[in-house]
């Protein structure tokens, strides 16, 4: 009795020394790394580092790997044309392989022991929301090209996609003018579609649209028989899908199976664009719609030279997309920003961001210095069969953003008001 | 009603997916006790092998007909190599299966990424299997018709193989007790290589298959590996019918979950389920004394 006792003393003094040795560690690193972050990154030398993080590998490298090349284009251009402020850029490719952790690890190291400028990358909110106390805590810079759920403002991220009012909005607004009076909502089980989904459904009840299901699946799931039973059985007018990843080709293929069509019941997608369209088939999905803020068949002179730059480096079967030209259009903020602030400094980057802008393949964008996101036109585009998006409806002229809806009374409670 | 068919097809058809990734697993795992983590990645082979196929033959049911074959001799091949290369030199120590053939797995995996890259790839559906028909108000698309029918058929020419023929005679023999097998003139050699052949085959017929609803990534076979082992457990190692009466089981108890509750909820309803019914009957639906257990 008195041995064990005493052996579980022993324990519980070993648990707590133990527990103050790792949050002593856990302070130290953090503590290092706040007071290295302004003075690791070298500028004294004829290159600047920035960090290109994405998942290689895993179920979001179908979607990730094209921004990594597109983010390596923008490099080669800026370099091209002198670098910034002087300095040719390298960049620092790390892979995220789809897991929230990896992708706060790897930060953590491209920010401390790389020592880069700024990182760029991201895909999944899941992923973001990994990264930001890292960027944070280290006062760092990262720019998050993908759209995503809104909701979020913080001072060392630049939210280069859309947030809710520049694609989901607008997407939702269209199907309404088409008279979709009822819709379904599909999504991945993760942060994007369950958010997103709270904002279309305040939205549908301001606009008396029903909401006749929601149904989540695990990303990567590949089962969806079930689900479609459902949307089968529901009849809505319209489908709002939010899967992600490599779900999205089983869905499609179940969906086209079952005999929903696109005339009777479409589907508006916000996480496809051109590359998945080719892993779907576009047999699978052509006459489906997507809302974006950029499409491969824009025709103005950045697009052009944007596509043909792409297509000379990665071949002429690739194709671009969203998330892509906001990666690209990124690099060129990034890039105007520094030498606005003639350095290289993130408290400077953050003072002058405000009002910055660049003539992007998409239209013209500006970073909103309130929230760091910028602004953007919306497209709402069909998918055809030759697996291009085109146009079938616009906002006209650059949305500002509002990522926490504020100026949306139908957002009420979402948005913090 | 057209609600209850409509699930009960469903199932059915979730059940025969699981029917053909856990029917090479049965045996592998359930005959010859070995731990075949690298299972999945013969699934995956059979997927690629379609696609691969799919870029010299035009999709059509010729082209799924080579396919299927081929995929059976890629996995089986797999099997073989695995089999002569690692495994062999394990059959003692079951547990070491596990951690070096699931490091085979992530090689396996790596190799898929680095040739056809991480994205998925598209494998067309042939044309006559495409849309769905209707049975009793419910829809059924042909692909999980044809995925039904291509499971049952593996079942019975299993089954037949392993009653009938003097090959399944062996693989019987060697399973329930290797030494007396040996010394009644059986080369228990050749018998292990015919049972992972037959094995990982099935696992290839499998990816073939699952390139007609899902998408083909190099981590397409993690997805269904678990699974496919709950299902031998459940079914009792070894027991062929124990295995498709709990392929069917699961696939139809998660399409109920799922119509019921969400996706998320529903997988871990059949892991209570499975839980819960291991607790009951530990050695599964049937139970047969093998080499692994005795």
């Amino acid at each position: 009795m008195n041995s064990i006792s005493r052996r579980t003393v022993a324990a519980a003094a070993l648990v707590v020394l133990g527990a103050g040795a790792l949050t002593a560690c856990g302070s130290r690193t953090s503590d290092t790394a706040a007071a290295s972050a302004e003075s690791c990154v070298d500028t004294s030398g004829d290159t600047i580092k920035i960090g290109s993080l994405h998942s290689l590998s895993g179920t979001m490298a179908i979607s990730e790997r094209t921004v990594r090349d597109s983010v390596a284009l923008a490099v080669e251009q800026i370099n091209a044309e002198g670098g910034v402020l002087g300095k040719q850029i390298e960049p620092v490719v790390e892979d995220g392989a789809s897991d929230p952790a990896v992708f706060a690890e790897k930060a953590q190291k491209l920010i401390t022991s790389d020592c880069v400028a700024a990182i760029f990358g991201g895909w999944t909110s899941s992923s973001r929301k990994a990264m930001l106390p890292v960027v944070e805590d280290a006062n760092a810079l990262l720019y998050y090209p993908v759209q995503y759920e809104g909701l979020e403002a913080s001072e060392n991220i630049f939210y280069t996609g859309a947030t809710t009012n520049q694609q989901i909005v607008p997407g939702l607004e269209y199907l309404k003018e088409q008279g979709a009076e009822s819709m379904y909502l599909v999504g991945s089980d993760y942060v994007f579609p369950q958010t997103a989904n709270r904002v279309i459904k305040a939205w549908a009840e301001a606009n008396d649209v029903e909401i006749l299901g929601e149904d989540y699946t695990p990303l990567g799931s590949t089962d969806f028989s079930t689900i479609v039973n459902k949307v089968r059985t529901a009849d809505p007018d319209a489908v709002f899908n939010t899967l992600n990843g490599d779900s999205n080709v089983a869905f499609f293929r179940e969906y086209t199976n079952a005999g929903l069509t696109a005339e009777d019941t479409p589907v508006v997608s916000v996480s496809i664009a051109e590359e998945e369209v080719q892993g779907i088939g576009a047999n699978n999905i052509a006459g489906q719609l997507t809302s974006w803020n950029y499409y491969q068949t824009i025709e103005s002179p950045e697009n052009t030279s944007f596509v043909e730059a792409f297509k000379a480096k990665y071949g002429d079967e690739r194709v671009t997309s969203d998330p892509m030209e906001a990666a690209y259009t990124s690099l060129y903020l990034w890039k105007n920003t520094v030498e606005k602030a003639d350095s290289f400094d993130v408290a400077a980057i953050q003072e002058n961001a405000g009002g910055v802008s660049f003539d992007a393949p998409e239209g013209t964008v500006t970073i909103n210095a309130d929230n760091n996101h910028i602004s953007k036109t919306a497209l709402v585009g069909e998918i055809r069969p030759d697996g291009l998006i085109y146009e079938v409806w616009s906002s006209g002229e650059p949305i500002e953003p509002d990522p926490f809806l504020e100026g949306y009374d139908w957002a009420g409670e979402l948005s913090g008001n | 009603m057209d609600i209850i068919i409509g699930q009960l097809a469903t199932g059915l058809s979730i059940g025969s997916i699981l029917l053909l990734a856990a029917l090479g697993l049965s045996l592998t795992f359930g005959q010859m006790g070995v731990i075949n983590m690298a299972h999945g990645e013969f699934i995956m082979a059979g997927c690629y092998t379609a696609y691969v196929i799919q870029q010299f033959v035009a999709a059509s049911g010729a082209g799924l007909a080579i396919s299927l074959v081929a995929g059976f001799v890629v996995g089986g091949l797999l099997g073989v190599i695995l089999e002569v290369l690692l495994i062999r030199r394990l059959y003692a120590r079951p547990l070491d299966t596990l951690l070096v053939t699931f490091g085979v797995g992530l090689v396996l995996q790596q190799i898929a990424r680095d040739i056809w890259g991480a994205p998925a790839v598209n494998v067309e559906v042939p044309p006559f299997l495409r849309g769905n028909m209707e049975l009793l108000g419910a829809s059924v698309p042909y692909t999980r018709v044809f995925i039904f029918v291509l499971a049952v058929t593996c079942v019975a020419a299993l089954m037949a193989a392993m009653r009938f023929t003097p090959m399944g005679r062996r693989i019987r023999a060697v399973t329930l007790n290797r030494d007396l097998a040996e010394s009644s003139g059986i080369n228990s050699r050749r018998s292990d290589l015919t049972t992972f052949f037959i094995g990982s085959g099935l696992a290839g017929v499998a990816g073939v298959a699952l390139t007609l609803i899902g998408s083909t990534s190099p981590t397409i076979g993690q997805s269904y590996l678990i699974d496919a082992f709950l299902v031998v457990v459940v079914g009792g190692l070894g027991q062929l019918r124990g295995a498709v009466i709990a392929a069917f089981a699961l696939g139809v108890l998660h399409s109920f979950f799922e119509y019921s509750t969400t996706a998320s909820v529903a997988k871990v309803l059949v892991f209570v389920a499975i839980i819960v019914f291991l607790q009951i009957r530990p050695q599964g639906l049937f139970a047969v004394k093998t080499r692994s257990l005795a």
